[in-house]
């Protein structure tokens, strides 16, 4: 057979590949040509009765015809195969501009954040975290203290009772239950666990936060609220360790290196020298017209000063009455407001909200779970 | 305690300013409020001079005023008071100055069309005092064109919180003191001269209750006049915030003001017979100077005459005996009573009184006699009149306070070395007695000094706290180990997963409606109810954390949002059975509203279910360590969940019968109605408090080699009768090849077409582990074996 009567094959085959519609007439279109019965197949078939020269001759252009027909037809093939992906895509096209499902966001309030950082900031200076129970006796609360019923500081306390009776302490009158009006009674308490251990007294180095409560509720004052206790108790821990420790936990906590703290004298019947902390604070003009940033001494033009915390030497009473010799310990104690720091750290400006369980201002106030304060990390959670 | 800087000057001689006193004051523990400048208040007010006064052309009762500021051209003031009249001084407002007592800034202005350029004012309204007919008229000498204030000489007042310790320095005088020991100015020498009597008492004064009042001194005083006290009197008693009533009644107040020494002034023609101080009889009555009646018991002092009772002792005098206008012969009483009967009194008929604060606290025992010689003079000096003879009952506490003190303690305790002389030069500025071998001994009015420490703050505080140094805390030896305590680290870790899981943490009341409280207290012990609420809403300690996130969903839907997820970490607050405080960590969560709002991909929103809550317990009781696997859904049972739960739709999760350690499930509608929330809400308790306490252990886990061999999977399904719990057949056919069957799980439950009544077939997928080598066809012919028989003893039977 000569090449010259491949040519209208060829074209025939060329029409059917190049007309067919569709995979499935282009799969005719192969078992036409190259299926058994196929034209391209049976010129194929020709050459074996052949002989040697003619299929020397013939064979080449028979093979080419082959070789371009099944090449022609996986072109075509997957030419046809992206077409119908990209129709197949095309309808299946997404408006993302649509919201995507989502997870819930939790948050963590702020006063339990505070009191992390407040365990982490104290961790790193030797401190343990102790509790106490909120329902108290008097004892507890005031006379171990040193505020004995008659003492006037008992109704500067605004006290909530209940009308139940303390259980009996060794020679004492039978006192009555309350709710605690500061985290002091956690003092005591901590000093007489550690008795257990070592009688006559033992290194104390503890904070205490917890709920507190004062019969008390205006805009910046809630009958519940919370407090941090500190209590150091060592040999010879003086005033200037309380000094280094409150101004070293301070800037650590609003993690300002230019806070100036003001100590006062002052009266609590639990120290004996009492101090308070004022802190310096400036007067900046933000949106509401004047805003309190802490820093700089109180005493620089547009500046004053803050009341913070209130601390002392812990009352030579006070460790007789938690079983400590007082010849042989000494410390200090303070405690401060954790709803306070809470507010002039964060910026919120109503206590009340602290205690509404408002969702809202929950989700605006309320931390992140992986704002965990640590010291590598930071205590403090940025916006 | 408020003073001016006039009279504090009287007491002390010192070149300082007000700033720096206040300063002074804060730096040694009189913390100054506030420190205000009446000069400022009247900054903008000038003496003027009246120059002529004609008729307001339209109105009769304005007259137009040319009024002289002594420079310029007199100016026209239009005024209303029918004392103005020309040639009269008085006080002129210029425009732009703001009047006291209203805070208007006054303006330029046309007063019934004539022009008026500022005001001529009245006392009350520049505060002055109450008077308000007419306009001040100043005295002829005043300079006009001066500053009013700096012609009046207003002092700037200072307002000094004095701490419950320092009753000596509830008087201008104490204070004066505390300022010179620390180095501003020097106390004035003050002589007392004694009055001598010129007529025995005529009235005889007897202690029958020594306990309660130890002292009882007094003298009567013949022929006063009882009128206005005098200016100077009157200007420091309004600085001191304290109204000017009448003379005898100003120098009592006077007296208190400047030496923190009470006294109390009868009307002597009111009185019969001897006074006595005595126990009050049970139910005696009294009308008080307040003007309100209070009942007395035995328990309090009153100073009594034959006929009733005229004081309550150390607190309040008697309305009857008061002094008035007419009174003109008066028993002068000054007495020492004992700080703890006065505060136990004043407590138990809730009466405040200037004098309480200072008998309860304690006033100079060393000042009786001394005080009423300067309340006599001072009566003489002001009301006239002829003093008797002073009698005297019983004395006051006199054993002097003498403590060993090492001057080193200053150091030891105080963190700042100061020189000996330096120690001693303060103690002897502020009263004490220092002996060469350095035994101290307090003055009698201090009562707070009673320990080496109270010396070593006096030193130090007025040595100045800014002089001690910041000196660091030892570190602590050793690596630092977790200062949280398990059950710290616990919550901490509860709130982050819970925050992680979309819970928002609320921290709500510790104290609850007493009706809410009850909705939820445990059948057993009583609820923890205040005696003294602050209110109704606040009153009976929670027992539970649910009514408070309940309470809170209900705000929040008030205020429209859609879906809450509330947490609380806290304690819910029980009875140990010695009747103590048993306050057990509880973790309450509340899901209520919307769970997923309307969404484009499937419309409806959808609210939360019980599932919701106990896919939550879970989830916080799996990060607590709690064995989740081990635990069942049982109940509602006496153990739980309780009746605040609606009782098909909830459960609890126990370990073993009996150890509960969460309920959950869907409010009760009876609950939501009773908290006005609308359903469903479903919520969780996590009792803390019950969970297994997790054994130590180390930091590796147990060794572990995931399987070599892939698991295989095998799907039953079972008709069971339709009460069985299906999580106990999840249960049964785990527990069937311990050694094979590594989970169960129901993922089909169906109850249609084809079931019979009262049955229901639930599908379980059971997976399978195999060891070392594959399952054969006998060994998974057996599992199967195990599995049918061990459901069928619940009443499974295997579907064809």
């Amino acid at each position: 057979m000569s090449t010259d009567n491949l040519e209208p094959i060829a074209r025939e085959a060329r029409n059917l590949i190049a007309n067919a519609r569709g995979l499935a007439e282009l799969e005719a279109a192969r078992v036409a040509l190259l299926g058994k019965q196929g034209s391209i197949s049976a010129l194929l078939k020709t050459l074996g009765a052949m002989s040697p020269e003619e299929r020397q001759a013939s064979a080449p252009a028979i093979q080419a015809l082959r070789q371009e027909v099944a090449d022609a037809l996986g072109q075509r093939r997957m030419a046809m195969e992206a077409a119908a992906l990209d129709e197949r895509l095309a309808a299946e096209t997404l408006d993302l501009s649509l919201p995507a499902p989502e997870r819930p966001q939790g948050s963590v309030h702020p006063v339990s954040q505070v009191m992390e950082e407040l365990a982490e900031i104290f961790a790193d200076l030797g401190f343990s975290v102790a509790t106490g129970p909120e329902i108290e006796d008097d004892w507890y609360n005031f006379s171990a203290l040193n505020m004995p019923e008659s003492h006037p500081a008992r109704a500067m306390h605004d006290t909530f009772y209940f009308p139940d009776p303390a259980p009996a302490i060794d020679g004492q009158a039978p006192g009555r239950m309350l709710l605690r009006t500061h985290t002091s009674p956690v003092q005591v308490r901590t000093m007489l666990g550690t008795l257990d251990r070592q009688p006559g007294g033992a290194p104390v180095r503890i904070i205490a936060p917890g709920r507190v409560y004062r019969s008390d509720s205006d805009a910046t004052h809630t009958p519940m609220f919370h407090q941090v206790e500190g209590l150091v108790i060592d040999r010879d821990i003086h005033l200037g360790h309380l000094k280094w420790t409150l101004q070293t936990f301070l800037a650590a906590f609003f993690e300002r290196d230019d806070l100036v703290l003001r100590l006062r004298p002052s009266y609590f019947p639990f120290t004996e020298p009492s101090v308070e902390v004022d802190v310096g604070f400036a007067l900046q003009g933000g949106p509401a017209g004047k805003v309190r940033v802490l820093g700089g001494s109180g005493d620089a033009p547009g500046h004053g000063w803050m009341e913070l915390l209130g601390s002392g030497m812990v009352n030579a009473r006070v460790l007789e009455m938690s079983g400590f010799d007082p010849n042989a310990w000494q410390g200090f104690a303070f405690g401060v407001g954790v709803d306070r720091l809470a507010m002039l750290k964060y910026g919120m400006d109503d206590l009340r909200a602290f205690f509404d369980g408002d969702g809202r201002w929950l989700r605006h106030y309320g931390f992140s779970a992986f704002d965990q304060p640590t010291l590598s990390g930071g205590v403090g959670a940025r916006r | 305690m408020k003073f001016s800087l006039e009279w504090l000057r009287w007491f002390l001689d010192t070149s300082a300013s007000a700033t720096e006193m206040a300063e002074a004051l804060n730096r040694i523990g009189l913390e100054v409020d506030a420190l205000e400048d009446p000069a400022e208040k009247l900054a903008g007010f000038r003496v003027a001079e009246v120059l002529a006064a004609a008729p307001h052309p339209q109105a009769d009762r304005l007259q137009v005023l040319s009024v002289s500021l002594g420079e310029g051209e007199p100016l026209q003031v239009v005024c209303g008071a029918s004392n103005a009249r020309a040639g009269m001084k008085g006080v002129l407002g210029l425009p732009g100055a703001v009047v006291p007592a209203n805070g208007m800034e006054l303006r330029k202005s046309a007063i019934r069309g004539v022009e008026s350029n500022g005001m001529m004012c009245s006392v009350r309204e520049l505060q002055l005092g109450d008077e308000h007919e007419g306009i001040i008229e100043l005295p002829g000498d005043a300079p006009v064109g001066a500053s009013f204030a700096q012609w009046r000489g207003a002092s700037p007042v200072f307002d000094v919180a004095i701490t419950p310790n320092r009753p000596d320095c509830m008087g201008v005088q104490g204070i004066a003191r505390d300022l010179a020991a620390a180095g501003i100015g020097t106390l004035k020498p003050r002589a007392t001269e004694p009055v001598p009597g010129s007529f025995a008492c005529p009235v005889a004064i007897r202690i029958e209750d020594e306990e309660g009042c130890p002292a009882f001194y007094g003298r009567v005083i013949r022929g006063v006049r009882n009128g206005a006290s005098p200016e100077w009197m009157q200007q420091r008693l309004i600085a001191a915030g304290q109204r000017p009533i009448s003379a005898l009644v100003d120098v009592t107040n006077y007296l208190m003001l400047a030496f923190g020494r009470p006294a109390h002034v009868y009307d002597l023609a009111k009185l019969s017979g001897a006074m006595v101080a005595r126990r009050a009889r049970e139910g005696e009555q009294v009308l008080a100077l307040n003007g309100k009646s209070y009942t007395l018991n035995d328990s309090m002092t009153v100073i009594a005459d034959e006929v009733q009772v005229h004081d309550i002792a150390g607190i309040m005098g008697g309305e009857h005996s008061g002094v008035t206008e007419a009174t003109s012969d008066v028993l002068l009483e000054i007495a020492y009573f004992a700080p703890e009967r006065i505060g136990a009194t004043g407590r138990r008929l809730g009466l405040a009184s200037d004098a309480r604060t200072r008998f309860e606290r304690g006033v100079d025992p060393a000042f009786l006699d001394e005080g009423l010689e300067i309340l006599t003079a001072l009566i003489l000096r002001i009301c006239g009149g002829e003093a008797s003879e002073v009698v005297r009952a019983g004395s006051p506490p006199s054993e002097p306070r003498r403590i060993a003190y090492d001057p080193a303690l200053a150091e030891r305790l105080g963190g700042v070395a100061i020189e000996e002389p330096e120690q001693r030069r303060i103690l002897e500025a502020l009263g004490f007695a220092v002996s060469p071998d350095w035994q101290v001994t307090a003055p009698r009015r201090r009562h707070d000094i009673e320990g080496p420490a109270d010396i070593v703050e006096e030193v130090v505080r007025i040595n100045g706290l800014d002089r001690v140094a910041s000196v660091p805390l030892p570190r602590v030896d050793g690596v630092a180990r977790p200062t949280a305590t398990p059950q710290q680290a616990l919550e901490r870790r509860l709130r982050r997963a819970a925050a992680a899981r979309g819970l928002h943490e609320a921290v709500t009341w510790s104290f609850l409606p007493q009706a809410q409280a009850e909705a939820f207290a445990p059948a057993e012990g009583a609820l923890w109810v205040l005696e003294n609420p602050i209110s109704e809403e606040m009153k009976a300690m929670r027992p539970s954390l649910l009514p408070g996130l309940l309470a809170a969903a209900g705000r929040n839907r008030d205020r429209g949002v859609a879906g809450l997820r509330l947490l609380e970490i806290g304690r819910r607050y029980l009875r140990a059975s010695d009747g103590t405080s048993d306050e057990r960590p509880t973790l309450g969560l509340l899901l209520a509203g919307e769970k997923q709002p309307r969404g484009w991909a499937d419309g409806r929103a959808n609210g939360f279910d019980a599932f919701d809550a106990k896919a939550e317990a879970l989830a916080l009781l799996h990060e607590a360590g709690a064995p989740v696997e081990k635990l069942q859904v049982m109940g509602p049972d006496a153990a739980g969940p309780g009746p605040q739960f609606h009782p098909g739709q909830s459960a609890t999760l126990r370990l073993g019968p009996k150890l509960v350690l969460a309920r959950f499930g869907a409010l009760h509608p009876r609950v939501l109605e009773a908290f006005d929330v609308e359903g469903p809400v479903v919520a969780a308790e996590l009792f803390l408090d019950a969970l297994p306490e997790r054994k130590g252990g180390g930091f590796a886990r147990p060794p572990h080699s995931p399987p070599a061999l892939q698991a295989v999977t095998r799907d039953f399904a079972f008709l069971v009768p339709a009460d069985l719990p299906a999580g106990e057949l999840a249960r049964a056919v785990r527990g069937a090849d311990k050694a094979n069957i590594v989970d169960a799980r129901i993922f089909d439950r169906f109850d249609g077409p084809g079931v019979p009544e009262g049955q229901v077939s639930l599908a379980v997928e059971v997976v399978l582990q195999p060891g070392a080598a594959s399952f054969t066809e006998a060994d998974l012919r057996g599992i199967t074996e195990r599995i049918v028989v061990t459901a069928g003893k619940l009443g499974a039977v295997l579907r064809g």
